[in-house]
């Protein structure tokens, strides 16, 4: 479904130039939820920027169901992490939630069915007249999250959605993904910072090593389908790859660490 | 023991619980007015309005009632007088209405073409770094030097005065436009962007409505040099208008209608913002609604 190959981004800025990811390849099957994670600075955003067609990369291509993407492709959607700045202030939930699909020129009757099915989907049926900053924040990261499910996309990117959220919140958002990722068997990619919310959603978690970023590990998640935030967390399984993502971290930290000038 | 059980309800809603993101209030009124204006009665809020005007016309026209005022002063009686002899008649649609013709189609025009030209120089940096030399010696030239020049070009009539406005009234739209374009938060124009939305619709929901803030700042500055460019190139070379009659006036010794010329000019001025405030809490609720949230309230 998705396809990273090889993937290289240097930013050439006068004088010196950074690598910041230095030859990424891994794929994501169709229906699959993988949650990227790395220590911080090690390129998630950028990477997430070249495969949503945004940035262009140095080198290395990107393709989703066979095409390359060299621009936004049709079939993705991406929530960011700051929600506040990805929503449209002027517009109600409801409008947010449309204007893609009024882009895409579904009929009225469509559209309508697929908002007020979104906004159910992530509980916000009582506010689709609200404007986005009469909002909480967790709230308005579920505004975004039913844009994107709106959209009906093949893929699903996620750029640590729920960095800027209170713990609460981001428990019931962590489960509202595997929720909604199970029910429309869409091809997620999440990425993240926090291991424990990489090993708790994915079925498979890809662990990246320090800038300039490679692949360091790729480590399936053994754990049942349903999960709960009690009894998942507290499972041995899930510490035991929790405990191996950690190390994995901890190593490419200190693997890859650029030598001092 | 009663005290407990008496206090324990009175305190439970003052007690605020750790507000979790979920149970964050939710459709914060908006408040565009002060409490004192809400809370205010009606009779009260007319009193707040009126009460300097009328004390500043009292003192004027004790000023006036003394002996010694002069002849250039006339009392606010004759001012009122003279306004309505002189705008209640045909005057009215000899002077007052070409004025308001000319002002409203250059601050329209003013309008289209800074927006329009602030767009294409917010969003493309390479005609904004080939412009911006001209634009700024432009801007810097007084527009009412241009009346004679225009005089030349265009002639006496409307087509130079109207000239005159567009040229003053262009730059406060055009610049605070470009700011504002350039200004479009670059995370809202990646998701424009993921969500295929390009083009037209890019300009309309995107661009032109984060921008708004600044456009608006932009036409509420060149609504107020309008009023003062009409004026000015309507002295100059006229024979109908405001400001020519308001010269006329001065020429002629007719005072106490020089002033009503002026108290005019005020009353229109006054009306314009507050029609323009009008349609600015039409455009920008959002925005209020947005800092108002950001502020806490």
């Amino acid at each position: 479904m998705l396809e990273v190959t090889g993937l290289q981004k240097i930013y050439n800025g006068g004088a010196t130039a950074v690598e910041a990811v230095r030859d990424l390849t891994f794929s994501l099957a169709e229906g699959e939820l993988v949650c990227l994670v790395g220590p911080s600075g090690c390129g998630k955003t950028t990477l997430l920027k070249c495969i949503a067609g945004l940035m262009a990369p140095t080198d290395g291509t990107v393709e989703l169901a066979g095409r390359p993407v060299l621009s936004p492709p049709p079939g993705m959607a991406v929530v960011f992490q700051e929600y506040g700045r990805s929503l449209f202030a002027w517009m109600s939930v409801r409008d947010n939630v449309e204007l893609p699909l009024k882009e895409k020129k579904l009929p009225k009757e469509r559209r309508t069915a697929l908002v007020s099915e979104s906004l159910e989907a992530v509980g916000l049926t009582d506010f689709a007249d609200a404007y986005p900053w009469q909002l909480s924040g967790g709230m308005q990261q579920r505004v975004a999250i039913a844009r994107a499910i709106a959209y009906e996309p093949q893929v699903l990117l996620m750029d640590e959605p729920f960095a800027a959220v209170d713990a609460q919140t981001r428990a019931d958002l962590e489960d509202l993904v595997r929720q909604i990722w199970q029910r429309l068997g869409v091809t997620v990619l999440f990425v993240t910072h926090d291991i424990d919310e990489a090993v708790y959603l994915g079925e498979r978690v890809l662990v990246l090593s320090n800038s300039p970023t490679v692949v360091q590990d790729d480590i399936t998640v053994d754990l049942p389908a349903e999960r709960d935030q009690l009894t998942t967390r507290q499972d041995e399984r899930f510490t035991h790859l929790r405990a191996r993502v950690y190390a994995q971290i901890q190593q490419a930290k200190r693997g890859s660490a650029p030598p001092a000038a | 023991m009663s005290r407990p059980t008496a206090h324990e309800p009175a305190l439970e809603p003052s007690t605020p619980a750790a507000p979790t993101e979920q149970e964050a209030p939710v459709a914060r009124p908006s408040r565009r007015r002060g409490r004192a204006d809400r809370t205010a009665g009606p009779a009260l809020r007319v009193a707040h309005v009126l009460l300097l005007p009328t004390l500043l016309i009292g003192v004027y026209w004790a000023f006036t009632a003394q002996p010694g005022a002069g002849f250039y002063t006339p009392t606010p009686a004759a001012i009122a007088t003279a306004f309505v002899d002189l705008w209640f008649s045909e005057r009215f649609f000899v002077d007052v209405l070409p004025s308001l013709g000319r002002l409203l189609t250059g601050f329209a025009l003013a309008a289209l073409l800074g927006v329009g030209l602030g767009v294409l120089l917010g969003s493309n940096a390479r005609v904004r770094a080939t412009c911006e030399p001209v634009l700024e010696f432009l801007r810097a030239i007084p527009p009412p030097v241009l009346v004679p020049l225009m005089i030349m070009l265009a002639g006496i009539d409307d087509t130079m005065k109207i000239a005159v406005i567009v040229f003053g009234c262009l730059w406060p739209v055009l610049l605070n436009t470009v700011e504002g374009v350039r200004a479009v938060d670059p995370v809202l124009a990646d998701t424009a962007r993921c969500y295929g939305i390009t083009g037209t619709t890019r300009l309309r929901v995107l661009v032109l409505r984060s921008a708004s803030p600044q456009i608006m700042a932009g036409l509420r500055l060149a609504l107020a040099l309008a009023i003062i460019l009409m004026v000015i190139s309507e002295m100059f070379a006229s024979s109908s208008g405001l400001g020519f009659a308001i010269v006329q006036f001065q020429r002629t010794f007719a005072i106490p209608e020089m002033w009503a010329g002026m108290v005019l000019l005020g009353v229109i001025g006054f009306a314009l913002s507050s029609l323009f405030e009008l349609v600015e809490g039409r455009v920008l609720g959002w925005y209020r609604g947005l800092r108002a949230a950001h502020r806490g309230e």
